[in-house]
């Protein structure tokens, strides 16, 4: 037989999507590119600084560690950061882009200022509390619903209506500053209750943040009881993975997308509530600070494993607060904390690729074995 | 070599090979196409006819053997390699962008030598148009269009390439009857035009008022050609589905058969608009095996899913006898959670495994659940039957698996099956349904499914067998329904009917009259 | 009435100065996004863009030291300085979600915390890193971007209206048009648009889909880089002072699903957003400051509702294009 077959030209690089990865293997990944994102942000703040790279990391570790108020300040700031994770992680295992949870926060931290300037004199502290916090996870719940609403009935964009959300939070915000402005003309809504401290939640063995951390703690096993053992949250992965599994087991989709975006904005009310009922006592449009952004890398990045969220979690205030010392140190800006934080999440993203997908290189190829 | 013919022939096809792992999809055809005439390719699924044409568009590249192209070997690598060849195929699955108008996306793609001009583009289609006798609105937006216009507009895009070869792959499938009428026109105008046109069908009476040659195939090999002036349907039917092989699948005789399933009169309209069932009647009795055959997409898929209320119907009644109960409950415009409500036990084992019937990335256990996970008031889980369950299936049914907590993606496919079947089974069913449940099986998996199958009729279950494999069908089936085009064009008795009877039947698809 | 004649053509152009930036950015959304990018690193990019100019024109006025700025370089330095910025973050989110197939939101919010961050930091650091002390200030080269048409103020309001503009605004629009034409009316627009809807039907048609991809994201956030500086050089009189951009850069994004995709409606979004964005200066402060900042909620909750009417209206040219937000990988069915 001739052979008029001339070799046809093939690609040098060829991707195949990997059947799955050792579990050690994609961890081991993952470890090496935060330690290369931590050598390189560490090389960029050494350009910065002058530091030499063992300073770096020792400001770092000094900022996070080097006295019981920063380690304190890393766990509150930890707790919350993981508290609007953990509310966002139910959407996204739906495959439901949640990019509200900034605003679904916000909405919950609105509605606790509002109980505790306009209720505090009303009633008994325990029951300011309590009424706070439900009247915050209610406001979280709706800013959750609205656009889960609309997406399960009319397929409207969830990524574009939920960012839109957070920005009408921010609006609603400056709206209200004026009206509770204190005092007059400052601009600011201050600290609420100053005196009475109404609607504060009370300190803990003498710790500030000691009951936040253990509310978050519990939401966290809660999340991941309920994403891994309840019934919601198995019909949760049904749905992200296939609908149409979903709809031949009989489950009512669009149902499931209303109920886990209510999960979801009240948890992200859970954590507004911490922040102005439990932390800052106070609100702002910048209240939130856009943690509500980095709350769905954190998820992300953990896999939607709630229990490795606490790691990402920590990872990334522990990076935030080390580059925001050597910031105040050098009496730069605190933005650094950003740069670093934009770095490693790179690396983050870049290496999942590795782990999900595999290079053949066209030398490795064996002649006329094909699939 | 074979050059006795006058005209050199437009492709040539000598000893063509195409093998995917372990199966061979086709084996030594040989194939020529004059200069001018309609060439159709017969068989019936799975035959190799499709692979074997997406080697001559350079979708494929033939593992052995050589194409040649008016009369020169050449060299077909890439759908591009075959446009300069002036070959252009219409694919069963159009692809077209939605929100585009049929010029643009006719224009799409084309080289950078060719101005870009929206308005001559217009004139050149409706040019093309009017000399073939297409009839289409050049500026007419594609998701607004019906099936036919979308076809005509992959057609005229490969005109408009300049392609004297056009391949069709199953033009006719979504077409009615008047548009099937219209198109073959149109490739008659081609025809006489000098283009040479082959057409992928398994409908015998296009074949025999379309063409000028058959070429068959089936399992991959070729068969013939014949000139199809000098032949007929059995003799075109017989080379289709060949002679009956035995399987020796076991089959006893119902016990006490009952209906368990009426079927009457069903309408359906898909998505797209089309009829997909029309005035479908039949029943199904206890302790028996049905079988279901027709060609691809007659129907099948729609048809199981209106009775496990996945799909709705336009008119008509599924009616269930319980019985338990012994009443008759009304199924159709009942969701698949109110039909279970009703205390239907039906199981369905549907053709997507992994995209429909199973969830890839869950592991075995989750995987059980599915069906079961509502069970009880708690509003947690319970893992530990569904566990067991799957450790039970692994070992009755010899799963291949590291353990229950592994993905079924990662799953061979007969073991996927194995876990879908053994799970539909587990639930104790009335009615079971399969569709195609051995696709892409080995000898031994298949034994197994039909094994379990036979059991379950034995238990008294209502069996509903989709199949493709006439031989399995008639071996395993007690009763087999053909349905073709959305209609039923038959029942007849599994053990007494031929393979040849069956096969008129499938491609039988305008109703009842004889083609 | 002509003193309302020329407060209302005032009005509008200051409704046109603040709604350039939002043009630039939704200018280079859309280009990007009808390649299928969603890229939510667009304030990020923003961010970047407007740094870069400064950075570039603080290193050229102090190469020049006292003497006199040459108006080409002065302005061309920051310009290409801002282009290549914006281009370089925009090449980081195609890498990462085009090559590398990562999730194309949390790349482009990560990409939003890093530029965001770069820019406040060089924007708050870079003279102190130089040793000057106080913000980044480009007075000098801001002159250059902001000096108008000879005779716009001879011409009274109809000159305020069309001629009072540094020429970055003209760009804003001329960019827009252009955008418009190339998608319209070239193959290039209409391969790029076919990538955007389906990829797998462009990459049959001999398409090449990854490099539409990266083209179109990049060259579009180029563009959105002039947003930013535009914003600092002309509009901020070449003054960084913190956190003054604002949302600006979630605002382009909400003005391309306001403007449905399509530039030149952009074009007239940009100046609707910006009239809003400025309405409140024009209501008086005291009480009604809270109307101000409802006012100034208007976009975002216009952009929803357009947003919702066009997804129950399912009108196909209206909606996102189809694989919006979806990696591309040929051998994934």
């Amino acid at each position: 037989m001739s052979q008029a077959i001339k070799k046809h030209h093939e690609p040098l690089i060829h991707i195949t999507k990997r059947d799955q990865m050792v579990w050690w293997k994609g961890w081991l990944i993952r470890a090496i590119a935060i330690l290369a994102a931590l050598v390189v942000s560490g090389g960029v703040i050494m350009l910065l600084t002058g530091l030499n790279p063992i300073s770096v990391y020792a400001e770092m570790v000094d900022g996070n560690f080097g006295s019981s108020r920063k380690l304190w300040m890393l766990l509150q700031k930890t707790a919350i950061l993981l508290c609007i994770a953990l509310a966002v992680t139910p959407a996204f295992k739906m495959k439901f882009w949640n990019c509200g949870g900034e605003g679904q926060t916000l909405a919950g931290c609105i509605a606790a200022a509002a109980c505790m300037i306009h209720l505090g004199d009303s009633m008994p502290g325990w029951l300011l509390i309590l009424v706070t916090f439900v009247m915050s996870v209610c406001a979280g719940a709706l800013w959750g619903v609205i656009p889960a609403f609309f997406k399960a009935r009319y397929n409207t964009n969830e990524t574009l209506f939920t960012l839109m959300m957070n920005y009408v939070a921010i609006q609603l915000v400056e709206v209200l500053e004026v009206l509770w402005e204190n005092p007059k003309n400052s601009g600011t809504v201050g600290v609420i209750n100053r005196n009475s401290q109404a609607g504060w939640l009370p300190d803990l063995f003498g710790q500030r943040y000691l009951l936040n951390i253990l509310i978050v703690a519990a939401v966290c096993i809660l999340v991941y009881v309920y994403l891994k053992h309840s019934k919601q949250g198995y019909e949760v992965s049904v749905v992200g993975e296939s609908q149409n599994t979903a709809r031949y087991v009989g489950i009512d989709v669009k149902k499931v997308i209303v109920r886990t975006m209510i999960v979801s904005g009240a948890i992200c009310g859970l954590a507004g509530f911490l922040l102005v009922s439990g932390t800052g006592h106070t609100i702002g449009p910048n209240t939130v600070g856009g943690q509500g952004f980095t709350a769905m890398m954190v998820s992300w990045m953990a896999k939607f494993n709630p229990i490795v969220m606490i790691l990402t979690s920590g990872l990334i205030i522990f990076l935030q607060q080390g580059a925001t010392a050597i910031a105040t140190t050098f009496r730069l800006h605190d933005s650094l904390a950003d740069i670093v934080t934009g770095i490693i999440l790179f690396f983050i993203i870049g290496c999942e690729f590795f782990i999900q997908y595999q290079i053949h290189f066209r030398r490795s190829r064996k002649e006329g074995v094909e699939k | 070599m074979s050059q006795q013919i006058s005209a050199v022939p437009a492709i040539e096809l000598r000893g063509v090979t195409k093998r995917f792992g372990s199966v061979v999809a086709n084996r030594n055809v040989n194939l020529t196409v004059h200069k001018g005439e309609i060439l159709s390719i017969l068989g019936e699924n799975g035959s190799g006819k499709t692979t074997l044409m997406n080697m001559i568009s350079g979708i494929y590249f033939p593992d052995e053997g050589e194409i040649f192209i008016n009369g020169e070997p050449a060299v077909i690598a890439s759908p591009k390699d075959a446009f300069d060849y002036k070959i252009g195929m219409i694919h069963q699955h159009f692809k077209l962008v939605d929100v585009f108008s049929a010029t643009e996306n006719i224009v799409l793609g084309l080289g950078k030598a060719e101005k870009y001009d929206l308005k001559d583009a217009e004139e050149r289609v409706v040019e093309i148009s009017q000399r073939y006798g297409f009839e289409v609105d050049p500026k007419k937006k594609i998701y607004t269009m019906a099936v036919s216009e979308k076809q005509t507009v992959e057609i005229i895009k490969v005109l408009y390439r300049g392609a004297d070869i056009l391949i069709l792959d199953e033009p006719t499938a979504v077409l009615t009857p008047q548009e099937t009428q219209k198109l073959f026109a149109v490739l008659r105008r081609m025809r006489e035009d000098g283009k040479s046109i082959i057409i992928i069908t398994h409908k015998l009476h296009e074949v025999l008022s379309l063409s000028d040659r058959v070429a068959v195939l089936r399992k991959g090999e070729y068969i013939g050609t014949v000139e199809t002036a000098k032949t007929n349907e059995s003799e075109l039917t017989e080379m289709m589905v060949g002679k009956k092989i035995s399987l020796n699948i076991e089959r006893s005789e119902p016990k006490d058969p009952q209906v368990r399933l009426e079927v009457h009169h069903v309408d359906c309209t898909n998505r797209q608009g089309t009829l997909v069932l029309d005035d479908v009647s039949f029943s199904v009795n206890s302790g028996e095996i049905l079988g279901i055959a027709g060609i691809a997409g007659s129907g099948q898929r729609e048809l199981l899913e209106v009775i496990a209320g996945l799909q709705k119907t336009d008119s008509g009644a599924v009616l269930y006898h319980n019985p338990k109960t012994g009443n008759v409950d009304l199924l159709q415009g009942k969701t698949p959670l109110q039909i279970r409500e009703l205390g239907v036990r039906l199981s369905f084992v549907p053709e997507d495994r992994l995209g429909m019937g199973l969830v890839g990335n869950m592991d075995i256990t989750d995987n059980m659940m599915l069906r079961s996970y509502r069970k009880g008031k708690s509003a947690f889980l319970e893992r530990k039957a569904p566990k067991n369950l799957a450790e039970q299936i692994i070992e009755e049914l010899e799963v291949v698996t590291p353990g229950t907590t592994t993905p079924v993606r990662r799953l061979s496919g007969g073991n996927v099956q194995k876990v879908l079947v053994g799970r539909e089974i587990a639930a104790s069913p009335t009615v079971l349904m399969a569709a195609y449940p051995v696709r892409g099986l080995d000898i031994n998996s298949s034994y197994t499914i039909y094994n379990l199958l036979n059991q379950q009729k034995e238990q008294g279950v209502a069996v509903i067998f989709v199949g493709e494999d006439l031989d399995v069908l008639l071996e395993l089936c007690d009763r087999i329904l053909v349905i073709g085009g959305g209609k039923v064009t038959g029942v007849v008795d599994g053990r007494t009917a031929t393979k040849e009877q069956v096969g008129l039947l499938m491609t039988k698809s305008e109703g009842g009259e004889q083609a | 009435m002509n003193e309302l004649l020329v407060f209302i053509c005032g009005f509008i152009a200051v409704a046109i100065k603040q709604g350039t930036p939002l043009l630039f950015g939704s200018t280079g959304e859309i280009l990007t996004e009808k390649s299928g990018n969603l890229n939510l690193g667009i304030p990020g990019i923003m961010y970047m863009g407007g740094v870069s100019g400064v950075i570039g024109a603080f290193f050229y006025e102090k190469a020049v030291g006292a003497g006199e700025l040459n108006p080409v370089w002065g302005v061309l330095i920051p310009l290409i300085a801002a282009l290549i910025g914006a281009a370089l973050l925009a090449l980081v989110y195609s890498f990462l979600t085009i090559t590398l197939r990562a999730n194309q939101n949390v790349t482009g919010l990560a990409l939003t915390t890093f530029g965001v961050g770069i820019g406040d930091f060089f924007g708050g650091s870079l003279a102190q890193l130089f040793g000057e002390g106080g913000s980044l200030s480009v007075k000098r080269s801001s002159t250059l971007f902001r000096s108008t048409l000879p005779f716009a103020e001879d011409w009274g309001a109809i000159g305020e209206l069309f001629f009072s503009y540094g020429f970055l605004v003209y760009l804003a629009v001329v960019l827009a048009l252009v955008a418009a034409f190339i998608l319209r009316r070239t193959r290039i627009g209409l391969n790029l648009r076919a990538v955007g809807e389906n990829p797998a039907t462009a990459d049959a048609a001999g398409i090449n889909v990854t490099r539409y991809k990266y083209a179109a994201t990049v060259v579009g956030g180029a563009i959105a880089g002039l947003g930013g500086l535009y914003y600092i050089m002309d509009y901020a009189y070449g003054t960084w002072s913190d956190g003054s951009f604002g949302d600006r850069g979630w605002l382009a994004i909400a003005l391309v699903i306001f403007a449905l995709w399509k530039p030149k409606v952009g074009i007239l979004g940009s100046f609707l957003f910006g009239a809003l964005y400025v309405l409140p200066a024009y209501i008086h402060y005291g009480e009604n400051r809270m109307v101000q900042y409802f006012v100034m909620m208007l976009p975002y909750v216009v952009t929803i509702v357009v947003l919702v009417i066009t997804s129950m209206r399912k009108k196909r040219e209206h909606q996102p294009p189809e694989s919006l937000g979806l990696p591309y990988f040929r051998e994934e069915r």
